[in-house]
């Protein structure tokens, strides 16, 4: 990384984690969310994807996913290990995001390559994806587990996420403006969650 | 003296210590008599005085930094049960026993409590934490500064360079490049002063350089531990927004930085 770039890459960081990363998900959650009208209901929105044509489809997937999530997944890990967390000295609400975040985010890139080579590299592969494919997945409670975790964990980072990019922009300064953005950021979590764990409940 | 006052109760401490720098460290008890109103530099005075172990060992007396005594030099910070503050403003009755000494080792150890805060100095060089009035004429008078203002800038001066927010900072270590909160908020301090607001963007600058402003990672353990109760995380966040601009302004702006 070349020298004095940082600040711009911890920026673009900050920033790719809600624009597109973080837009993503909420996109992808309704999608997900359609599962609740049951097989039929989930099939014909997801089949709406294949609509695009296949070529602008894989562009759209590159640019607006797998490098801004590659570059915020990577350099997001080297920054969970540059930090020497302190809750056993410091038992903050603060300080329990700061770590929470750090832990979330690198189980996350776990969790999303595992998701990935379930399901886009098994598409690529020839595999069909729709209701019965993730159906399949989650008959296997330590999946359903797996999966619950990786989507609370994915709408608590992006959540808490979004609360320091608030600071890290300069947008919230006071400690009150902080902290109304703490109850916002939690009631987006709530929501997310409770869509992401009811929408993969409904295809077990 | 000690006997004057002395009401036959011990205090107990553990302290951990270090011979040399770079060198293992070890844990070390001790049991000094307890006077009314003692801190803790008392206590490492005692030991001082009378270097044994609580189990009779004949031991070196333990080496620790201080200068004013009243708060206001920052160096006599360590942690004392498991939080970083200064030894001479923390009273023995206020803490729990065995109390428990550590170096504040985001800092490289000199010797037992003895800290080198030497990247703290470099750091508020690296910004520029002074007002410039040296010229080869007679600058004369500066802009005046507005009272509320002064007023509001005068806590933030408080700052003795102490380290306690740098401990209580997860992203400030030897592993990480990361400034620290004290320096940033100084380069707030003096970009809002009018004379030192005149070179506000080389502060700018310096702190959107490696290891800078965006390397806060916001767990605001600093505000929460800082003896002064400097707002060091509104600082920042101040800063930020200030950084934002001044990335744009150096991307898109014209030929000259400041305002
Ligand atoms: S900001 Fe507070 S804690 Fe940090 S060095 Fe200054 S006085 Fe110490
Ligand atoms: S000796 Fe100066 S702050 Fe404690």
């Amino acid at each position: 990384m070349s020298k004095e770039r940082e600040f711009l890459w911890r920026r673009l960081h900050s920033l790719l984690g809600v624009l597109p990363v973080g837009l993503f998900l909420v996109f992808h959650l309704s999608m997900n969310f359609t599962a609740v009208g049951g097989e039929q209901t989930y099939n014909d929105s997801i089949g709406m994807m294949e609509l695009i044509p296949h070529p602008l489809l894989l562009v759209m997937e590159w640019v607006i996913i797998y490098i801004p999530l590659m570059f915020h997944a990577f350099y997001g890990v080297y920054i969970a290990f540059t930090a020497t967390t302190n809750t056993g000295r410091f038992s903050t609400y603060r300080n329990w995001m700061f770590t929470l975040q750090r832990f979330t985010g690198v189980f996350l890139v776990v969790f999303i390559a595992w998701h990935i080579f379930q399901t886009r590299i098994q598409k690529a592969l020839g595999a069909s994806v729709e209701y019965n494919m993730i159906k399949d997945i989650v008959d296997n409670p330590l999946m359903l587990a797996f999966y619950i975790v990786g989507i609370l964990s994915a709408t608590f980072h992006l959540s808490n996420g979004l609360w320091a990019f608030l600071v890290s922009w300069g947008i919230t300064q006071s400690p009150q403006s902080q902290k109304i953005a703490t109850y916002v950021t939690n009631i987006i979590f709530v929501i997310l969650s409770i869509a992401g764990v009811v929408a993969i409940l409904s295809f077990v | 003296m000690q006997l004057a006052a002395n009401t036959g109760r011990m205090v107990k401490v553990e302290i951990i210590r270090q011979d040399t720098q770079g060198g293992t460290s070890y844990t070390q008890k001790f049991e000094v008599p307890y006077r009314h109103g003692m801190n803790v530099i008392s206590i490492l005075m005692e030991i001082q005085k009378n270097p044994v172990t609580a189990d009779g060992q004949k031991t070196t007396p333990v080496s620790w930094d201080m200068n004013c005594l009243e708060e206001v030099c920052g160096a006599c910070s360590m942690v004392i049960n498991g939080r970083p503050r200064q030894s001479c403003s923390t009273l023995v009755d206020q803490l729990t026993e065995p109390i428990r000494l550590e170096p504040m080792k985001t800092f490289p150890v000199i010797r037992d409590l003895q800290v080198d805060r030497e990247r703290m100095f470099n750091a508020l060089k690296k910004v520029k934490a002074w007002v410039p009035i040296d010229g080869t004429y007679d600058l004369g008078e500066g802009p005046r500064m507005p009272e509320g203002k002064r007023q509001w800038a005068y806590e933030l001066s408080k700052c003795m360079t102490c380290g306690v927010c740098m401990e209580a900072c997860p992203n400030v270590s030897e592993k990480a490049s990361f400034i620290g909160p004290a320096p940033l908020s100084q380069v707030r301090l003096f970009n809002t002063h009018p004379t030192g607001a005149m070179i506000k963007d080389q502060r700018l600058n310096a702190i959107m350089g490696d290891g800078g402003l965006a390397n806060c990672g916001n767990s605001q353990n600093c505000v929460a531990a800082c003896p002064k109760g400097i707002p060091l995380t509104t600082s920042i966040a101040s800063l930020n927004r200030a950084a934002t601009v001044q990335m744009f302004r150096n991307f898109f702006g014209s030929d000259h930085f400041v305002d």
